[in-house]
C-alpha cells in the first residue's frame, strides 16, 4: 500500500476528517491535504453563530492541528489552490504550478454562497459568509447600534440575524419566498423561529422582492417591490450555497447538482471519489433519489466514507440519515432525514423542552423528524427519534404524541 | 491539590436506569451515569469537543453521546469513540453505600 498517494483537494470539514480517516484505517502511504485558505483545518459551524458575537478578536476552531498534522503525517497544503486535474497522468496541479501526485484523489471542494443578482450602485458590496475571514469582515461591522439587513431567511440569515441581535444591532431580515426556512424546515417550526426573532426586536419583510440596493452618504438602502426602503449600514446575504465543481467539469467528470457520486462517494472516474457539499448521491434510504446535501455532519461523515472506500479493502456504501441543526438564541432546531414525501405530521409537544414533529410517509413509516427546543433536555428526545427514523420504524401515531410514552420504550419495539 | 476525596453526588434512585445526570460540586460539574446494567459511572460534566453538558445527552447501554454534535464516549472507561471528539473524558471512581452514590474527586 505505500506506494499509494492519497491526495485531498479542499481543506474543510469533509477533507480533513477524510485525511484523518485514512492514517485511522492504517493506510501509510503519502496522504496530501490542498486547502486554498490559509489556515488550518476548521470548523464552519462557529462562523454564523459564536465568532460572530464573540468580544475577543475569535480563532478558528481548528478540526486538526499542527501537531495532529505531524503526528499523522499529513501534508498539508494550505492557501494554494488546486488548479487543474490532469487524469491522465494523475496529478494535480496548483496555482503556484507545484504538481501533486495522486494514486486516488478526493474531491472535498464544498460550495460558495451564491450572490444576489440585483440592479443599484452598492448590489456588489453585500457581505456573504462562508469562510473565517467573512466572519471577521462582518463582525467588525456589528457594531452596537450598527443597522443591519440581512437578506435570506435560511440557517446562515437566521443564525446571522441572531447573532447580529445579540451584539445589539437593529436587525431586519428579507426573505423574498413566502416564508422562513423554507427549504428543508416545516412550517410548524418555521413559525416558531419567527416568533423567537421577532421576540429578540428582529423586523422581516417577507415575501417581497428586492428592487434595488444603492449607497449614499446615509448608508445602503434596499428598496423592495411593495415600494418601501430599509436603510442599513451592512448587508449580509445567505441565500444558499452552489457546489464548487470547477476542477471537475474541467477534468470531464459527471456534474448533477454537484459532482456526481455514486452510493460509494465515487465520481465517474474509479480513481476520483467526491464528499461534503460539493457532490450529489444516490441516497438508499430515500429510494435512491440523488440528494446534495450542505450539512457539517454528512459532511464529516462523507469525508470519512470515502476515505475508506478510496483505500478499497472494505467499502461500504454511505447511507446515513440527514442530519442538520441550527442554534439561535437560546433555542436549537434538528432536522433528521427528509420530510418531502411524508403525508402525516405528528407533533409532539415537550412542553419547556420544546417541539418534536414526526412526519409520517402513507404507509406509516418515519421519514423525517423535526424539533426546536432549548438546548438540553430537547436534545435527548431529539436524538431518540432521530433514532426511529433511521430504524425507519413505523411507530403508532398515537404514542408519538403522547409525551408520557417514553421514546426509549418505542425505539425497542424496533430493534 | 488536596487528596481525592469522596463527595456524596446523589441518590441512587435519582437517575434512572441507562440515564444520566448532571452533580455541580463547587465550581466544578460531573455527570453521574448509570448503565443499562445498573451499575454507576462518574465523569467529567462537559464534553471534551465543546463545552456542552453530557447530562443533557443520550445513555445507550454504556456508552454516553453528546447531544452538542454526536460525539460518543465510553461511560466505563471516558474513552472517546466517535468523532468529532478526540481527547478522552477524565472518569472518577464512584462507590454506593446506604442507596447513596458518592465520587472520588
Amino acid at each position: 500500500m505505500t506506494d499509494n498517494e492519497m491526495v485531498i483537494v479542499g481543506a474543510g470539514e469533509a477533507g480533513a476528517r477524510a485525511a484523518a480517516e485514512l492514517r485511522a484505517q492504517g493506510f501509510d502511504g503519502p496522504i496530501t491535504l490542498i486547502g486554498d485558505e490559509p489556515h488550518l483545518p476548521y470548523e464552519r459551524p462557529p462562523l454564523s453563530k459564536g465568532q460572530l458575537c464573540d468580544v475577543e478578536e475569535p480563532a478558528p476552531a481548528f478540526i486538526l492541528t499542527k501537531e495532529k498534522l505531524d503526528d499523522l503525517q499529513i501534508q498539508l497544503l494550505s492557501g494554494d489552490a488546486a488548479s487543474r486535474i490532469d487524469r491522465s497522468r494523475h496529478i494535480v496541479q496548483l496555482a503556484s504550478g507545484r504538481e501533486v501526485p495522486y494514486t486516488k484523489l478526493l474531491l472535498a471542494t464544498g460550495a460558495n454562497p451564491r450572490r444576489l443578482t440585483v440592479q443599484g450602485n452598492a448590489a456588489g458590496e453585500l457581505h456573504y459568509l462562508r469562510k473565517f475571514g467573512d466572519a471577521l469582515a462582518i463582525r467588525d461591522r456589528m457594531k452596537p447600534g450598527a443597522r443591519v439587513a440581512v437578506i435570506g431567511g435560511g440557517f446562515i440569515g437566521l443564525e446571522t440575524a441572531a447573532s447580529a441581535t445579540a451584539r445589539e444591532c437593529d436587525v431586519t431580515l428579507i426573505e423574498v419566498g413566502p416564508r422562513i426556512l423554507m427549504r428543508g424546515v416545516p412550517p410548524q417550526i418555521a413559525e416558531m423561529v419567527e416568533a423567537r426573532h421577532r421576540q429578540a426586536g428582529v423586523r422581516f419583510a417577507i415575501g417581497v422582492m428586492i428592487e434595488r440596493i444603492d449607497r449614499d452618504q446615509d448608508g445602503y438602502w434596499v428598496k423592495l417591490a411593495d415600494g418601501s426602503f430599509i436603510g442599513c449600514d451592512l448587508i449580509i446575504a445567505g441565500i444558499g450555497a452552489v457546489p464548487e465543481t470547477t476542477l471537475a467539469q474541467d477534468c470531464g467528470l459527471a456534474i448533477e447538482n454537484g459532482i456526481q457520486v455514486n452510493e460509494y462517494l465515487m465520481t465517474s472516474d474509479p480513481d476520483i471519489y467526491a464528499a461534503g457539499d460539493c457532490c450529489s448521491f444516490p441516497h438508499p434510504m430515500f429510494d435512491n433519489r440523488r440528494i446534495r446535501l450542505e450539512a457539517w455532519r454528512n459532511a464529516q461523515d462523507q469525508g470519512t466514507q470515502a476515505a475508506v472506500n478510496m483505500l478499497g479493502v472494505e467499502p461500504a456504501p454511505y447511507a446515513a440519515l440527514p442530519w442538520f441543526w441550527s442554534d439561535q438564541y437560546d433555542q436549537t432546531l434538528q432536522v433528521a432525514g427528509l420530510a418531502d414525501g411524508a403525508s402525516t405530521t405528528i407533533e409532539r409537544d415537550l412542553n419547556e423542552a420544546g417541539k418534536l414533529f414526526f412526519h409520517l410517509a402513507e404507509d406509516g413509516r418515519l421519514l423525517s423528524v423535526s424539533g426546536m427546543g432549548p438546548a438540553g433536555a430537547f436534545s435527548k428526545e431529539m436524538r431518540l427519534a432521530e433514532m426511529l427514523a433511521e430504524k425507519q420504524a413505523r411507530p403508532d401515531a398515537a404514542l408519538l404524541a403522547d409525551p408520557s410514552v417514553k421514546l426509549k420504550t418505542l425505539l425497542r419495539e424496533f430493534d | 491539590m488536596t487528596n481525592p476525596q469522596w463527595i456524596e453526588a446523589c441518590e441512587v434512585d435519582d437517575v434512572e436506569e441507562e440515564d444520566v445526570i448532571r452533580f455541580d460540586h463547587e465550581d466544578r460539574t460531573f455527570a453521574i451515569y448509570r448503565t443499562d446494567k445498573g451499575e454507576f459511572f462518574a465523569s467529567d460534566g462537559y464534553c471534551t469537543h465543546e463545552k456542552f453538558h453530557l447530562s443533557n445527552g443520550l445513555v445507550m447501554g454504556s456508552t454516553i453521546e453528546c447531544p452538542k454534535h454526536n460525539g460518543r464516549f465510553d461511560i466505563k472507561t471516558g474513552a472517546a469513540k466517535r468523532t468529532p471528539v478526540c481527547v478522552d473524558l477524565r472518569t472518577y471512581p464512584v462507590k454506593i453505600e446506604n442507596d447513596k452514590v458518592f465520587i472520588q474527586i
